[in-house]
């Protein structure tokens, strides 16, 4: 593909992104405090009100699927492979911690490492196309990790990498009960999701703004999109890769499971019915599937019959998502 | 004398799938001028002037910018070497403020786009030289409003201070006129006229009044080659020029 191809190219956005309603306010940005400062406190009182393991597990995959949605809702680009990069992350902190015994903040590190590496070659391969071509080669790099977790000897094929110590903090806490856990995972998560932030609110995230709004005069003004768009895969397969070692950690396990393709649909999934490029939809996403296969566990397998008609009833009535809608009622971005 | 074009092209031909658009085309833009690329429609003017900015690869030929062979450079670094580009539809980040659209010009040169970790409070420090800028193109109340509000002679006012946000060398206006009113025509005119002061322009226009006023040289496309080339007054009267407007006209 030439150029010219590439710049006439749609970038991948299927569905209308909301959230960018208006330019930013001055006073958008209390309006944000103030809505972590409400997830912080809503975060401290949920552990007495539902099961504590649950709500890590909801925190995991809303730190995943707000992750994803950097790349998806402010990058412009749909990944159908980010499995790989959260399953890495789950295997390289399981093996470190139980294997090598390290520190759990540093094998949660680790994991992150080797996913942002992996996210830099894959990136760099994937972003050479776009649009569904680009999904497709997403697709097929992620499976490549899924059979070389099935084949390599120190994933534990099948049955996975088992029993992870969750270790002590630093030597000092031990996080074996569920509450200091909570606490470390909040803090990761919380820390995630600013990160996140800061990133879409940077002189960076201002130029992927421009680059998704319209490729062509940012590159006739000079930018090298590329070379952002490479940036942003790399950031978002980290942070998918912090939210993969965490909930190692948290179930004590890293398995097939997490680097499988429908883990890679089913952040799609989160993050659209949460509200793509919008910070908090992908949270709200995650919490909202998550409760659909904790509450409804007992039908079986209809749950993912379930779930498949929530996301066609959330496509068909409100394509922007929960949070989306919400923005757009409100005027203000969220 | 060489040094005295900024912009050469040599043999520059493009084809689509066996298709001539450009054939052959020889140009040579000179510094300080305003040089408009006129022909009728078809003559491969926005061919050439999409290889001119690299956003198409030639199938032969050779573009040189300032003496330095450019044929292979991508989009990105010819902006950067400071040949910048409208677009025929204008170009502008839709959903971002006036402000901001002339801020991501100014923000490309100063190298601060990869700080992923700074707020963007950092940007305001550019907001004098944007608010300038929009002045100088007439849209002083409108700063902070969405491009996407603007009427269509504003926004290609807005895209022209975003070019100019660059200060590039070399400019290439792609029909700015198409599609506006007469008052909207007069006062870019006016507006290209003041921004070609230091710089060079190229542009292709299908308004003959405007690039017989504007234009210090004309070159003339028909079927993707150079039919004349030479002031107004010099290619209007050129029997080959009427030949190919009328006979385009009723044929």
């Amino acid at each position: 593909m030439n150029r010219s191809e590439a710049a006439a190219a749609p970038v991948a956005a299927p569905v209308p992104t909301a959230g960018h309603a208006g330019s930013p306010r001055r006073d958008d940005g209390a309006l944000h405090a103030m809505l972590f400062a409400g997830l912080v406190a809503a975060l401290l009182v949920a552990p007495f009100l539902a099961y504590p393991v649950f709500v890590m597990r909801v925190m995991c995959f809303a730190l995943f699927a707000s992750a994803f949605n950097l790349l998806l809702g402010y990058g412009g680009l749909l990944s159908f492979g980010h499995a790989a990069y959260f399953g890495l992350a789950s295997y390289v902190c399981a093996f470190a911690a139980r294997s090598w015994g390290v520190d759990p903040v540093a094998a949660i590190l680790l994991g992150t490492l080797a996913s942002a590496a992996l996210g830099a070659v894959f990136g760099a391969i994937a972003i050479r196309r776009q649009g569904i071509y680009f999904a497709m080669i997403t697709l097929a790099l992620a499976q490549i990790v899924y059979f070389a977790a099935l084949q390599a000897p120190f994933t534990g094929g099948e049955d996975g990498i088992q029993g992870v110590p969750r270790g002590r903090l630093l030597g000092l806490v031990d996080l074996a009960p569920d509450a200091t856990l909570y606490g470390l995972v909040l803090v990761v998560f919380v820390a995630g999701l600013l990160a996140i932030y800061r990133i879409v609110h940077s002189p960076f995230g201002q130029v992927l703004r421009a680059i998704r709004e319209n490729e062509s005069r940012a590159l006739s003004l000079g930018y090298r999109v590329d070379r952002y768009r490479l940036a942003v895969f790399t950031m978002s397969a980290a942070l998918s890769g912090l939210a993969g070692a965490t909930k190692a950690l948290v179930f004590q396990l890293a398995s097939l499971t997490d680097v499988h393709w429908t883990m890679s649909g089913e952040v799609v999934l989160m993050t659209l019915i949460g509200g793509m490029g919008t910070m908090f939809g992908p949270t709200v996403g995650a919490l909202v599937f998550m409760a659909l296969e904790f509450y409804l566990a007992s039908i079986g397998s209809w749950v993912t019959v379930v779930e498949g008609a929530v996301f066609v009833v959330c496509v068909l009535a409100f394509r922007e998502g929960v949070v989306g809608v919400l923005a757009r009622r409100l005027g203000r971005p969220l | 004398m060489a040094e005295d074009f900024i912009l050469t092209t040599q043999g520059l031909a493009k084809t689509f799938r066996g298709i001539v658009a450009v054939d052959g085309v020889d140009l040579a833009v000179q510094r300080g001028s305003i040089h408009a690329l006129i022909g009728p429609n078809g003559a491969g003017k926005t061919t050439c002037f999409n290889l001119l900015t690299k956003f198409l690869s030639p199938t032969r030929g050779r573009i040189s910018f300032n003496g330095r062979d450019i044929t292979r450079t991508s989009p990105a670094d010819v902006a950067r070497l400071g040949l910048v580009r409208s677009f025929q539809i204008s170009a502008t980040f839709p959903h971002l403020s006036v402000l901001e659209n002339v801020r991501i010009a100014l923000q490309r040169q100063r190298g601060d786009n990869f700080d992923f970790w700074r707020s963007e409070k950092l940007l305001r420090r550019y907001d004098a030289e944007a608010f300038g800028l929009i002045e100088q193109v007439g849209l002083a109340g409108h700063a902070d409003g969405r491009a996407a509000d603007l009427s269509y002679g504003r926004k290609r006012a807005l895209e022209l201070a975003t070019t100019l946000a660059l200060s590039p060398e070399l400019m290439l206006l792609d029909e700015p006129m198409a599609g506006m009113a007469h008052e909207d025509i007069d006062r870019t005119a006016a507006l290209i006229r003041r921004a070609a002061k230091g710089r060079t322009v190229l542009m292709v226009e299908h308004n003959l009044s405007v690039v017989a006023s504007l234009s210090d040289r004309i070159t003339v496309l028909a079927r993707g080659r150079v039919l004349a080339e030479g002031t107004y007054d010099q290619v209007s009267r050129d029997p080959r020029v009427v030949e190919a407007y009328i006979g385009v006209g009723h044929g």
